[in-house]
């Protein structure tokens, strides 16, 4: 049986399959359809200091082989989250990285300092990439230096490695990522939703109420796989690549470009247990391709990939 | 545990309606019943519940999301649910192209049903706009079995937007039915139907299914008719997930400040006065 494992940026991944912010909750519900410690690692959805209460309906809408949301970060608020949902997640044994929001740079680094002291929580990760709320999210993710800031913010207020998710939305995401390296980012993950919008004709308004949504789902793939290997030519810290990843070969094709993990995310609304079907899929591959270990395919498909090989788990 | 069931499909059947696929063209409403071999949901399903249906084939990802159909009916006997849904674009033109011999990938049962639990005096009030008769029919036949007394209004645009009414007829006795046109029963709203239910019944507990301008309507009565009333209201909504992980299907919950239900996980059955539509 190959070796799925991999070690990078202060984390132990038993595989590279993760969950992707806002598809999963925090675990409770897909926790009933599979054990959460069959993943490498579960990402939750994005806290806030405060609880927030979201947008208002509907917050969804398909699309050709996608879907756009437009959830506006409902969550019960970084004190409530460590009260009530951690425990369980803890208690699961699933590998805890909380992804982590906010409107402004010290609002991001509060609810990072909160989280320091949390039991269970192995990563971080930086949400400057939402495109659901007016202040916060994606309006810091298009900018360099105010990346640089919620990161920095972070660094000095937390010992737990920080991943900084990062929007598609930008004219050179090599820019925004080598920002997030400098700042003190130890591992990034692209991308986040690709802002879009559906109108109905019948009302002659787009059908979510804030016009835009993010756009998920198999539409996207190509789209985040170029971004993976744009990016792992570019900076050498360790990528986690998602946006459509539905299958094994998906997986393949991001770590290939130079992921040294994944996430799924929408497809889980599909079926609920894609996440394990991924990890089984990518252990039979590797055992018909005869690869040992998977961090051999790391970049295996891009001539320019820089970034430092993860270790063995 | 949940699981996902590969349902195998016993009867595919159009149900009603006019000539064309869909309420493009003619404006006739077409609908489909499935029924379905699914064991271990028909025997803890609830009415009021709902089973999250797929509706593209294996591997294909596109249309991509599940279509969240609500429990027709239910035997528990031969293990079978079957599902009645309008069929309106790809995914539902999806379901109704599948044929016995098929089968279909599901993940059910989900979300919260009616309280069936009557007191003694109550009466069961059901009302139901166009497809909304889809829940009821089961709601109807549960309590029938348990002896509640019951009875029951549906209306439609039109006749060819009623469906199930003979279904709901067997359990729930006469079925009075409204038309906004006038052409099948009360040529007006079932709400009217509803009001007259209201004042013959002592002790009314409604249980509405419909479009949402039915469902305030609905909801208004049963304030006004303070505590002699209670009432139910089952919700539809743009949902992804169907289990309470991507907080996609909100609706707002009464009471100060702003806040949300989910309707897959809290509802799709709320209680008339827990939730603002249309907010």
């Amino acid at each position: 049986m190959a070796d799925l494992g991999l070690a990078f940026a202060g984390l132990k991944l038993k595989n590279p399959v993760m969950t992707a912010s806002g598809t999963f909750g925090y675990g409770r519900e897909y926790g009933e359809f599979f054990s959460l410690k069959s993943l490498g690692a579960v990402v939750t959805k994005g806290i806030t200091l405060e609880p927030r209460a979201g947008n208002p309906a509907p917050r969804v809408v398909e699309t050709p082989a996608g879907m756009l949301n437009s959830i506006g970060l409902e969550n019960p608020g970084v004190d409530r989250f460590i009260e009530e949902e951690l425990p369980a997640l803890r208690e699961a044994g699933a590998t805890v990285i909380v992804n982590v929001s906010g409107h402004t740079a010290s609002e991001y680094a509060e609810v990072a300092g909160r989280l320091d002291g949390a039991e269970g929580v192995a990563a971080l990760e930086i949400n400057v990439s939402c495109p659901n709320v007016d202040q916060g999210g994606m309006t810091f993710g298009v900018d360099p230096a105010a990346v640089a800031a919620v990161v920095e913010g972070c660094r000095r207020r937390t010992r737990r490695p920080l991943i900084t998710k990062l929007t598609p939305n930008v004219t050179d995401l090599t820019v925004v990522a080598r920002a997030a390296a400098e700042a003190g980012s130890d591992a990034l993950s692209l991308i986040n939703t690709l802002v879009g919008m559906v109108i109905d004709p019948a009302t002659r308004r787009p059908v979510l109420p804030r016009g835009v949504g993010g756009l998920s789902g198999p539409a996207v793939r190509p789209v985040a796989v170029r971004a993976v290997y744009e990016v792992a030519a570019a900076v050498d810290v360790p990528i986690i690549g998602l946006g459509g990843v539905t299958t094994a070969e998906d997986a393949l094709q991001f770590m290939m470009a130079g992921a040294a993990a994944v996430a799924v995310g929408t497809a889980f609304f599909v079926d609920p247990v894609a996440a394990v079907r991924v990890v089984e899929g990518l252990s039979d591959w590797c055992d018909r391709n005869r690869v040992e270990w998977i961090g051999e395919l790391i970049g295996a498909a891009n001539p320019g990939f820089k970034g430092r090989r993860p270790g063995r788990y | 545990m949940l699981s996902v069931f590969r349902a195998p499909i016993r009867e595919s059947v159009r149900v009603g309606g006019g000539g064309g696929r869909g309420a493009d063209g003619d404006g006739q409403a077409v609908f489909h019943r499935l029924r379905l071999h699914a064991a271990a949901v028909a025997e803890v399903a609830r009415p009021g519940q709902f089973v999250h249906l797929r509706c593209a084939l294996p591997g294909q990802w596109d249309p991509l999301l599940r279509r969240p159909l609500s429990v027709h009916r239910i035997n528990r006997g031969r293990g079978e649910i079957e599902v009645l849904f309008r069929v309106v674009g790809r995914g539902t033109g999806y379901l109704a192209g599948l044929a016995e011999g098929d089968a279909i990938n599901l993940i059910g049962p989900l979300g919260q049903g009616f309280p069936t639990d009557l007191a003694d005096g109550e009466t069961a009030v059901l009302a139901a706009g166009g497809i909304g008769v889809a829940p009821l029919v089961a709601l109807a036949e549960e309590l029938a079995g348990k002896g509640a007394p019951l009875t029951a209004a549906v209306g439609a645009q039109t006749a060819a937007g009623l469906v199930a009414v003979d279904e709901l007829g067997k359990v729930a006795g006469r079925v009075a039915t409204a038309t906004d046109d006038g052409s099948s029963g009360y040529h007006g709203f079932v709400t009217d139907l509803l009001a007259g239910l209201l004042e013959r019944v002592a002790r009314p507990v409604v249980y509405a299914c419909g479009p949402e301008p039915m469902l305030r309507r609905v909801q208004a009565m049963v304030a006004e008719g303070g505590p002699r009333v209670r009432g139910y209201l089952s919700l539809e909504a743009r949902m992804a997930c169907g289990v309470g992980a991507c907080l996609g299907c909100a609706v707002r919950r009464a009471g100060p400040g702003t806040a949300y239900y989910h309707v897959c996980h809290d509802g799709p059955v709320f209680a008339a006065q827990e939730v603002v539509l249309g907010g």
